[in-house]
């Protein structure tokens, strides 16, 4: 069967990728010799985790932006909820009266990487199973949460329409931001301080016992959630429901008259992507190894907005790619912009501190107004192309 | 004869214009029944009652003889309200279900403006009206746990689109398609939804005679096959007087005959507001 075939080519090149992931990041380990750039502490690696997690949200954005035409800014107060949700459950409990030295420590005892730890023990393999069920489980009550207060700002919010659900889901937000960073709370959030001491990507390297590490999973980890996570929009998008989200997004009216519920089915596609947001958020929390309401401003909605726009609205494919173009030139390939150079005894005019993002803003203006599709407009780079033999065009009608 | 649809006094005011003004109609099971009047009538504006679109201001619209759509004035309306048997309905509790929950009862329609899905094949665009009565969650349709339901919803399109002679283009784009053909595509895209009563607005409209004339058979042809009754709202005279069984007619809302094709033809009433200037045309 067609479909079988595909998903199958699918599952190939996702494990393609995964595998080299993890070749890529450990060779610096095999041969030492090789360049700076295959160290563990090289951008590289920085920008390969930023954009696994920035793609899984851009994804979720584009889902409801791209493929339910429901435009929402409120993806950084999702992420947020995703974060604190992530970081509350797994922070140790021995860790809790540090953290919350503010406050006296927290009121939420509770910690799933404790429960897991008096299951599974906590040294060696148990205390690696143990990890694993805590993060995989807070991961998916993060997703939970959000979904869930996405499924209550829904019931009132998805009766507006284009700018106005943009302008109340965006306040949305702010009001989370808000509430999180209120002092009131803080036995619970930490007020405006950041949660730390939670498993993060690095947690996730084989070590030894004399703490050498064996194998690096660090970049790996991101990469597999991510893509499980794509590959369930994906899935969702060419379901019956992503059809019928596409057709809200064609054509309300129609879509209506043809027994799509609008009510139900907007709701349906904000919950899974606010889901995948909360994911998202519990993933970021783990890339920058701490949680803080800070983080998640309107300018991080505007980021992954622009990430969107630029890999073309109604395309997941074009939305990977821009996140991975996005983060390597903001935090990566425009660098050498922030700090004085030198050619011989020259100095270059321009370059200082802050320079990065006058030429980042040109780029995108430039993209935004030459490709006013983005990269890829609403096609997709099918997997089933790239295993297809190249016929021409006449044979192929037939 | 049992009917299919019954309006019984519907009126539909928005701000201080009655729109349709105390309407009440039968369509007959397995009938061709028109509803005809001259630009701004009302027509599309019932048609929106019967369909969910609006809730009419007054009045009740029953379907297979069960009551679907009813409402009284209240509130602010009562007070602006301007059509007549207000308090009939006051009693009864206000029914107002959504053009989806409507289109799950087996009333489907068309668009006097084309409304297809433009980004969609023609495939597509058939196939997601199957989405509504297919036996799926968002979870099995995900995890494809509904490989079964999916396959017959992509066989019951296929099925359709090759009884409508469309099956040549089911992979273009449906805003690709000739004027005619969209027109043919809108219909099949309803009968896919499976109704019992289909409503038709304006199906012949930018039409060539030719193609009218073509219209009156296929619109035959498929109320027999699938056992439908037809509503339609039409200005081509032609079509009208051809298929229908019984003719409406309304002007500024308010009904202002009803009868036989040959009766409506010679109606003073009729032409003075509408027939007359087509004949004058012609």
């Amino acid at each position: 069967m067609k479909e079988k075939k595909i998903s199958f080519q699918a599952f190939i090149c996702i494990s393609i990728l995964l595998i080299f992931v993890i070749i890529l990041e450990n060779i610096s380990m095999i041969f030492p010799s090789l360049p700076q750039i295959f160290a563990p502490t090289s951008p590289l690696f920085t920008v390969l985790k930023k954009a696994a997690v920035y793609s899984l949200v851009a994804v979720s954005m584009n889902l409801l932006n791209g493929f339910t035409g429901l435009f929402s800014l409120g993806q950084a107060g999702f992420m947020l909820l995703g974060a604190y949700t992530y970081a509350i459950l797994t922070v140790p409990s021995a860790m809790k009266e540090q953290v919350y030295y503010l406050f006296g420590g927290c009121a939420f005892e509770f910690s799933l990487l404790d429960m897991f730890e008096g299951i599974f023990g906590s040294a060696g393999f148990g205390g690696a199973v143990s990890m694993i069920l805590a993060c995989l489980i807070a991961i998916i009550l993060a997703g939970c949460v959000a979904g869930l207060f996405a499924y209550f700002i829904g019931i009132p919010v998805l009766r507006l329409k284009s700018d106005y659900l943009a302008i109340a889901t965006l306040g949305f937000a702010e009001i989370l931001r808000a509430i999180f960073q209120w002092q009131k709370l803080g036995k619970v959030t930490n007020g405006a301080n950041m949660i730390k001491g939670f498993p993060t990507f690095s947690s996730f390297n084989i070590t030894d016992a004399s703490g050498n590490t064996v194998l690096r999973l660090s970049t790996f980890v991101p990469f597999l959630i991510s893509a499980l996570c794509i590959l369930i929009i994906v899935l969702l998008i060419h379901s019956s429901y992503g059809r019928a989200f596409k057709a809200i997004r064609d054509d309300e009216v129609a879509a209506e008259a043809m027994g799509v519920s609008l009510f139900k089915h907007k709701m349906l596609s904000f919950v899974i992507s606010s889901f995948f947001a909360g994911v998202g958020g519990a993933l970021f929390a783990m890339y920058v190894a701490n949680a803080q309401a800070k983080a998640f401003t309107s300018v991080m909605t505007y980021e992954i907005l622009l990430i969107v726009v630029i890999g073309g609205i109604g395309s997941v494919s074009g939305s990977v790619i821009a996140t991975f173009l996005y983060v390597a030139c903001s935090e990566w390939w425009l660098r050498f912009l922030d700090s004085e150079q030198y050619v011989g005894a020259i100095k270059i005019p321009l370059l200082r501190n802050g320079f990065r993002m006058v030429v980042f803003s040109v780029v995108i203006m430039v993209i935004v107004l030459f490709f006013s599709q983005g990269i890829m407009g609403n096609r997709e780079i099918s997997i089933g192309a790239l295993f297809k033999k190249r016929t021409p065009r006449a044979e192929r009608k037939q | 004869m049992a009917n299919a649809l019954r309006l019984e006094n519907v009126t539909m005011q928005f701000g201080g214009v009655v729109s349709v003004n105390n309407l009440s109609l039968e369509v007959p099971e397995h009938q061709i029944i028109a509803l005809i009047g001259p630009n701004g009538a009302g027509k599309t504006t019932a048609f929106n009652c019967i369909t969910g679109v609006y809730q009419p201001t007054n009045g009740m619209i029953e379907f297979n003889g069960k009551p679907i759509v009813r409402n009284h004035p209240s509130g602010k309306s009562a007070k602006s309200y301007k059509g007549e048997n207000a308090d009939m309905y006051a009693k009864d509790a206000v029914l107002c279900p959504t053009p989806d929950q409507i289109t799950g009862l087996g009333i489907a329609r068309t668009f006097q403006n084309i409304r297809l899905w433009k980004s969609m094949t023609v495939f597509e665009n058939v196939l997601i009206a199957k989405h509504q009565h297919a036996d799926q969650n968002v979870f099995s349709a995900t995890f494809r746990g509904n490989l079964s339901e999916e396959e017959r919803m992509r066989n019951e399109t296929m099925d359709l689109l090759v009884e409508q002679g469309l099956d040549a283009y089911k992979d273009d784009l449906a805003v690709s398609l000739p004027y005619g053909l969209q027109r043919r595509l809108e219909i099949a895209r309803a009968l896919a939804t499976k109704p019992s009563l289909l409503l038709l607005d304006e199906p012949a409209a930018g039409m060539n005679p030719q193609e009218t004339a073509e219209l009156a058979d296929f619109v035959r042809q498929i109320r027999d096959k699938y056992n439908l009754t037809v509503f339609l709202i039409e200005h081509h005279m032609d079509l009208v007087m051809n298929i229908s069984d019984y003719i409406y007619v309304i002007d500024f809302g308010s009904e202002i005959a009803r009868g036989i094709p040959k009766d409506i033809q010679n109606n003073r009433k009729v032409i003075d507001a509408y027939l007359g200037t087509v004949e004058d045309e012609e």
